[in-house]
C-alpha cells in the first residue's frame, strides 16, 4: 500500500450532463493509497455516475480523471482495460450473472483471464464464500436461488476474488435489514484492510458510512460540498452535513419532489 | 401546419439518428468481435439455443407449409390441367422462398425476442456494466457469439426446413391427392437446381445475422426497467422481421433477376 506516492484516484473539475440535466458540475476528489473514502449524498446527486465515470463506463464531458496517474478520459480501449484490471466493483443490485452458478460468478474474472482452471475455480470460490460467511454448498446455486443478503455477499466475494487494488461499493447496504447491513459493512472493512486496497463507497446510510470510512465526502448537486475525516463528521458545523445526518427537511439541501 | 412539418422533421431526424447509432453498433461489434479472445463456450451455448432448440418450431412450420402448398397448388393448377407441376412448384417455393422466410420469421419471434430480453435485463440490472468491470468486453462476450451462432445456424435450420417442407408436400400429394410416388420424386428433382437451394441458404445466413444483431442492439441499449425491456423485445422482433422481408426481396433480385 505504501508503494504509491500519489493519489490512487484523482478527479479535478469533472463535469457530466445528460441532455440538459447537469449531473456532475465540477467534482474535485482524491483517494489515497489504502484509504477508504465514503461518499454520502441524496438520491440523484451524481454519486453512481461519478463511479461509472472513473471506470470509463460513462464518458465524462470534461475534467481530469486519473487512476494511478493514468488518464481515464479519452483513454483507448486497452488503456481502459489496464485501469479496470485494478478495480473491482460491488454494484447496488449485486449484478450477478443470472446464467452462471455462484462459483462461476465469483471466479469470472480469473476464468476469463485463464488464471485458474475450472476445477481450481470451484475450490477458490468456496474459499471466498467462506470469507464472506457463506457455506461452500452455495457455490453450485444460481443467483436467483439466493436471498438479497446472500446475493450481496456473493457479489462482495466476486469483487474481492481477483484481489483488486481499488474497490468501489455502490450502496452496499441498500435494501438489506440492519443486521445484514452491519455484516456487509464489517465484511467490506475487513476486505479493504486485508487487501490494502483504496476504496470508494457510495451510501446514504450514515451507520454504514461511519463504519467503513476513513474519510467522508458529501456530494450535492454534482459537487463535493464537504470532505473530512470520518471521526469528525458528528461535530462538523456544516449545514449540508448537519441536515443530511439528522435527516432534516429544513436546510440548504432542497429535495426535488416533482 | 408548422407542427405537422415539425413532427415529420423530428421523425426523420430520429430515424437518421437511430440508423446511424445502429450502424456504429454493428461496426463496433464486428471490429471488436473478430479480435481475440473468442468465447467458445458462449458460441456453443448460442448454437445450441438458436439451432437445436429452434428445430421443433421450424420443423412444424415447414411441414405444414409444404402440405398447404401442395394442396393449394393442386387446386389452382387443376383449373388448367397442370397438376403435374405441383412437385416442382412445391420444391422451388420451399427452397427459394418459404423455408428461409418463414424459418427466419419464426426464429426472429423466438430468438430475436429472447436475445433482446436477456441483454435488456442484463443492461437494466447492471450486469453488462459488471462485465466491463471484470475486464470482459460485452461486445465480445455477449454480442459476437450470438451473431456467429445466428449466422451459422439459420442456414442449417433452413436446410432441414427444405427437406421437411418438401416431405410435407410429398405426403399430401401421395396420400391425399393420389400422385404416383416415383413420378412425384422424379419431378421434384428434375427441375431443382443447386442455386435454388444455395440462394435460400445464403438468404438464411443474412436473416440469421439480422435477427441476432437486431436482438443484441435493442437489448444492449435497453433502458427504463421492465417497460424498457418489453419495448426492446418488441422492437427487436419487428425490426428483424422487416429486415428479413426487405433483404428477401433484395437477395431474390440479385439471384434471380433476369
Amino acid at each position: 500500500m505504501t508503494k504509491y506516492k500519489f493519489p490512487r484516484i484523482f478527479l479535478k473539475d469533472v463535469h457530466k450532463s445528460f441532455g440538459t440535466k447537469k449531473v456532475l458540475q465540477g467534482i474535485d476528489l482524491e483517494v489515497n493509497p489504502g484509504e477508504s473514502l465514503v461518499i454520502i449524498g441524496g438520491s440523484g446527486t451524481g454519486k453512481s455516475v461519478m463511479l461509472k465515470c472513473i471506470l470509463g463506463l460513462i464518458q465524462a464531458d470534461k475534467g481530469i480523471i486519473q487512476v494511478d496517474q493514468q488518464e481515464v478520459l479519452n483513454a483507448s480501449r486497452s488503456e481502459l482495460d489496464k485501469i479496470r484490471h485494478k478495480i473491482s466493483m460491488l454494484f447496488q443490485g449485486s449484478a450477478l450473472f443470472d446464467s452462471l452458478p455462484v462459483w462461476e460468478n465469483i471466479c469470472f474474472a480469473l476464468l476469463q483471464e485463464k488464471k485458474i482452471t475450472r476445477t481450481q475455480a470451484k475450490s477458490y470460490a468456496a474459499e471466498k464464500l467462506s470469507a464472506v460467511g457463506l457455506p461452500a454448498d452455495v457455490a453450485d446455486l444460481y443467483p436467483a436461488e439466493l436471498s438479497g443478503g446472500m446475493q450481496r455477499r456473493v457479489a462482495l466475494a466476486r469483487a474481492i476474488a481477483p484481489k483488486p487494488e481499488i474497490l468501489f461499493f455502490d450502496e452496499p447496504t441498500t435494501g438489506l435489514d440492519p443486521i445484514m447491513g452491519g455484516i456487509i459493512n464489517d465484511l467490506i472493512r475487513t476486505s479493504v484492510n486485508e487487501l490494502g486496497a483504496a476504496a470508494i463507497t457510495i451510501t446514504h446510510d450514515m451507520a454504514s458510512a461511519k463504519k467503513i470510512a476513513d474519510r467522508i465526502a458529501m456530494i450535492y448537486k454534482g459537487k463535493i460540498v464537504w470532505q473530512g475525516p470520518a471521526k469528525t463528521i458528528e461535530k462538523i458545523d456544516n449545514p449540508y452535513i448537519q441536515q443530511f445526518i439528522h435527516g432534516r427537511h429544513e436546510g440548504p439541501i432542497k429535495v426535488d419532489i416533482k | 401546419m408548422s407542427t405537422f412539418l415539425a413532427n415529420i422533421g423530428r421523425f426523420f431526424l430520429n430515424f437518421l439518428q437511430g440508423t446511424g447509432h445502429f450502424i456504429l453498433f454493428m461496426n463496433q461489434s464486428l471490429m471488436i468481435g473478430i479480435r481475440p479472445p473468442y468465447y467458445a463456450r458462449q458460441i456453443l451455448k448460442q448454437i445450441l439455443e438458436i439451432g437445436y432448440f429452434s428445430l421443433p418450431v421450424v420443423g412444424l412450420t415447414a411441414t405444414f407449409t409444404g402440405m398447404v402448398l401442395a394442396l393449394q397448388s393442386y387446386t389452382g393448377f387443376a383449373r388448367f390441367s397442370a397438376e403435374g407441376a405441383v412437385a416442382t412448384v412445391v420444391v422451388l417455393s420451399v427452397t427459394r422462398e418459404l423455408a428461409p422466410v418463414l424459418a427466419g420469421l419464426m426464429v426472429a419471434g423466438r430468438i430475436g425476442a429472447a436475445i433482446a430480453a436477456e441483454l435488456g435485463t442484463m443492461r437494466v440490472t447492471e450486469q453488462i456494466d459488471a462485465l466491463s468491470t471484470l475486464s470482459t468486453d460485452p461486445l465480445q462476450y455477449l454480442v459476437m457469439p450470438r451473431i456467429i451462432a445466428g449466422t451459422i445456424m439459420l442456414p442449417v435450420l433452413v436446410f432441414v426446413a427444405d427437406i421437411i417442407g418438401v416431405f410435407g408436400g410429398y405426403l399430401v400429394s401421395i396420400y391425399k391427392l393420389g400422385f404416383n410416388p416415383g413420378n412425384y420424386l422424379h419431378q421434384t428433382i428434375q427441375y431443382l437446381k443447386a442455386i435454388d437451394v444455395i440462394s435460400g441458404l445464403i438468404k438464411a445466413a443474412v436473416f440469421g445475422f439480422c435477427i441476432a444483431i437486431m436482438g443484441c442492439y435493442h437489448g444492449y441499449y435497453s433502458r427504463g426497467g421492465a417497460q424498457g425491456v418489453g419495448s426492446a423485445t418488441t422492437n427487436a422482433v419487428v425490426s428483424s422481421s422487416i429486415l428479413i422481408l426487405i433483404f428477401n426481396y433484395l437477395l431474390t433480385t440479385i439471384f434471380f433477376d433476369k
